[in-house]
């Protein structure tokens, strides 16, 4: 049996915020049926490169593949009166909506919860969006990879005095698809209690703050803002990413405390250096860490990455490759958990669908179904969730409501 | 929510930074960004009647949350299989660096290691420089998120089962959602993203990268052209901003917006607007570069510091900020509220962070029905 069985979830919307929150659900067993339109394709599928081959196309973007595995997909036209009809027909028989419009364009769509709800008082409805759905920024557009820096996290990415990183995508989108999954999750958990459904208002931006609680409360408590420190950490020492054989090959590797220090300079070697009265204590190896890196990394150079990984773990000492993204496919540690899980998908071949962080060990994720070609499953929803005939889904596609 | 902690006190206590950066049992302010709504007691699982106490609590809770090296909890007699013998509807959460199957499972790791092992390091940073970290630690928060979320995910499934189980997190694997799409590229094409600093990547198919993150006046913005309705009047709003303020938009005046196409825009037409664009986010503060892009429906942001996000007005007028009490003493304190509203309420902050043991007597002789004396004697016996 799975986790999430018997419970049927529709979504609305695109992109990651709303639609992976629906992916841990569908990987967990839920039927997660995702509302797609041809007049308002979700970005990730037109927008967002890798393509199979390279050649763009709907059903060739690997980002849409990646976020929507397991889940089915109807095409409805919300443009139209028979479309909406539709899709409130299905949210009368599902447990949960998830959708991440902009404040608003669901209740225009006459979807709202007030609609939606009084036909069906258990639903669990999640509305995620950039900052929310009040307030007097609610309505301003925005993307994730600009709400990250809103919310602080590019500020506190790079090296002291220097232009800010980025990390790679839409950041804080994640960190809201954690929050909006716990949230549809507690709420289905008091409706098991209670009957009741619950509406449930979510803020990107709120839950990108969560993350900054400690700086956050530095700043209020003792008026310190915090800013980017390279790899630096307040007391352990050596603490950073160092350079290994080979090209762009690097490890990270931390040293708390003087018993962990004695057994790292053990692994190599007791050099003169390390006698030195500059790196006798955690203070003086603080103020010299300009020297101390640069020694380190002329010992981390003349190794493979391996090498140093292998002989400062026989140490028990922290240290860890820094995984590519070819890295993460080979790490021994995700083979583990077979984080990767191949799966077959009709027009991108073989690939593989990324498993859910946590493990319910009773009713693991099962992950048997690429995600869905637009409109794969409309005789499967129309048909037998809606119980319309062949001739009233020809029709409907004749009036353009499955467009 | 009952955090147990070994009689010495939870070694998250002394985690910087602290509250007049002075060192303190009450003091860690990572320590009480994480424990607010708690109520906490002291308990040496080291002694038998410890772990007495603790299989008590477990009798009567709907899940516990542990995050030992992998294997120390059997070791203790305490394992999954022990506490569901005790209580079949217990969920047990274990998280972990690595989770608690692989070769490695056991290897210490701090942030750092454990951002490097999930692909974030490799992503950030500038291409000539090493791949860098976030300064404020990540992985406690995503590992710890995907924790509830696995958690209740088991409570819904024993809503229809009757029985509790074993959740396995990693933290890895937690920071793995972290990056995106970005091993897609891999799967898919066999090609390797790489760091880029201030750049966007995997956006186009011509090898294009957009700016993200630009200097201005008073520190940076984040600001990119984009594709889509809204880039497209964001590109547009941009023309017409800088060309009231008296700007030269240079190559910006020449494109056709409602034809462009991030993901086919050649790298010399990108390099050539985002030459104009430059020059003009560098006159504006962040906070009229914000204001800006509100009133214009922009795509775009500042850079925001912390001191930002305790003024912002969004938060404010939505209630987000709730108050706690200072655990050192003293006043309350302003505190990130809860993450969501549920039928339009914030669930409420009622507590502060628990000092050490601050609960025992209301948990052990209240709740498990010890004796006054009993808890004295467990007391005198170290185990609480």
């Amino acid at each position: 049996m799975s986790a999430c069985a018997g419970l049927r979830v529709i979504e609305f919307g695109g992109f990651a915020a709303g639609p992976v929150v629906g992916k841990h659900m569908a990987n967990y067993g839920a039927e997660v049926i995702r509302v797609e339109s041809h007049k308002a394709l979700d970005g990730f599928r037109t927008h967002y490169p890798p393509y199979k081959d390279n050649v763009p196309g709907i059903e060739r973007a690997g980002i849409f593949s990646f976020f929507n595995d397991g889940k089915r997909s109807v095409t409805l036209n919300l443009k139209t009166a028979k479309g909406v009809e539709l899709a409130r027909e299905l949210v009368a028989k599902a447990d949960v909506v998830v959708e991440n419009f902009t404040p608003g364009t669901i209740s225009r769509l006459g979807l709202g919860y007030d609609v939606l709800s009084a036909a069906n008082p258990g639903l669990v409805m999640l509305s995620t969006c950039n900052q929310g759905q009040t307030g007097p920024h609610a309505n301003h557009p925005g993307f994730g990879s600009h709400l990250t820096s809103l919310a602080g996290f590019t500020h506190l990415l790079g090296f002291p005095g220097e232009t800010p990183s980025l990390l790679y995508g839409p950041y804080i989108d994640y960190i809201a698809v954690g929050f909006g999954t716990i949230a549809v999750l507690a709420a289905l958990a008091r409706r098991g209690k209670t009957g009741k459904g619950c509406y449930i208002d979510l803020s990107q931006y709120e839950t990108g703050v969560q993350f900054m609680a400690p700086a956050l409360l530095d700043y209020f408590v003792n008026g310190r803002v915090p800013t980017r420190a390279g790899n630096r950490h307040p007391s352990a020492v050596p603490h950073g990413v160092f350079p290994c054989s080979g090209d762009d090959r690097w490890v990270a590797l931390s040293v708390a405390g003087d018993a962990d220090w004695q057994r790292f300079v053990e692994v190599l070697g007791w050099p003169v250096w390390a006698g030195e009265p500059a790196f006798a204590t955690v203070q003086a190896r603080k103020e010299n860490e300009d020297r101390l890196e640069e020694l380190v990394a002329s010992w981390t150079r003349t190794l493979s990455r391996e090498a140093v990984v292998e002989k400062l773990r026989a140490a028990g000492l922290r240290v860890y490759p820094v995984n590519s993204m070819a890295d993460l496919f080979s790490d021994a540690e995700l083979q583990a958990r077979q984080t990767w899980r191949p799966v077959e998908h009709p027009v991108q071949g073989k690939i593989h669908a990324a498993a859910p962080p946590f493990t319910l060990m009773s009713t693991p994720p099962k992950q048997d179904r690429p995600a869905p070609l637009l409109g794969a499953d409309n005789s499967y929803v129309l048909g037998e969730i809606l119980g319309l005939t062949e001739t009233q889904i020809e029709e409907l596609a004749g009036e353009g409501v499955l467009d | 929510m009952i955090k147990v902690e070994p009689p010495e006190g939870d070694p998250g206590r002394r985690l910087p930074p602290f509250a007049g950066d002075e060192l303190g049992v009450d003091r860690s302010l990572t320590w009480l960004a994480g424990n607010v709504n708690k109520r906490g007691i002291t308990c040496n699982l080291e002694m038998e009647s410890g772990r007495e106490l603790f299989r008590r609590l477990v009798a009567g809770a709907d899940a516990a949350i542990e995050s030992f090296t992998p294997g120390e909890l059997d070791g203790l007699g305490l394992g999954y299989e022990a506490l569901a013998a005790i209580n079949p509807r217990l969920i047990l959460t274990s998280i972990t660096p690595f989770g608690s199957a692989g070769p490695h499972a056991a290897a210490p790791a701090s942030d750092l290691e454990i951002s490097a092992s999930s692909g974030g390091l490799w992503l950030a940073g500038d291409p000539d420089g090493p791949p860098v970290r976030t300064t404020l630690p990540q992985s406690p928060s995503w590992a710890g998120m995907c924790a509830a979320m696995g958690t209740l995910m088991a409570v819904v499934a024993r809503d229809a089962t009757g029985r509790g189980q074993h959740v396995d997190v990693s933290a890895q694997a937690s920071m793995i959602t972290a990056i995106s799409h970005a091993p897609v590229f891999w799967d898919l094409l066999r090609e390797e993203q790489v760091r880029s600093g201030p750049y966007l990547t995997g956006r186009s198919v011509t090898g294009a990268n957009y700016r993200m993150i630009w200097p201005c006046r008073d520190g940076y913005v984040a600001f990119a052209l984009y594709g889509g309705p809204a880039g497209r009047h964001t590109s547009k709003q941009l023309v017409a901003w800088m060309e009231e303020l008296g700007a030269d938009p240079g190559a910006m005046k020449t494109v056709d917006w409602d034809s462009f196409e991030v993901t086919t825009a050649t790298p010399e037409l990108v390099h050539q607007l985002e030459e104009a664009i430059g020059p003009f986010l560098l006159k504006l503060t962040r906070q009229e570069f914000f204001k800006g892009v509100v009133a214009r429906n922009m795509l775009g942001y500042p850079v925001a510091t912390v001191e930002d996000i305790w003024q912002d007005e969004q938060l404010v007028a939505r209630g987000f900020h709730q108050e706690v009490a200072a655990p050192w003493g003293g006043d309350m304190l302003p505190f990130p509220g809860s993450f969501a509203l549920f039928d339009g309420c914030r669930p409420v902050l009622r507590r502060t962070a628990p000092r050490p043991g601050e609960h025992n007597a209301e948990i052990y002789c209240g709740e498990l029905g010890l004796t006054p004396d009993e808890l004295v004697a467990l007391r005198e016996a170290g185990v609480v």
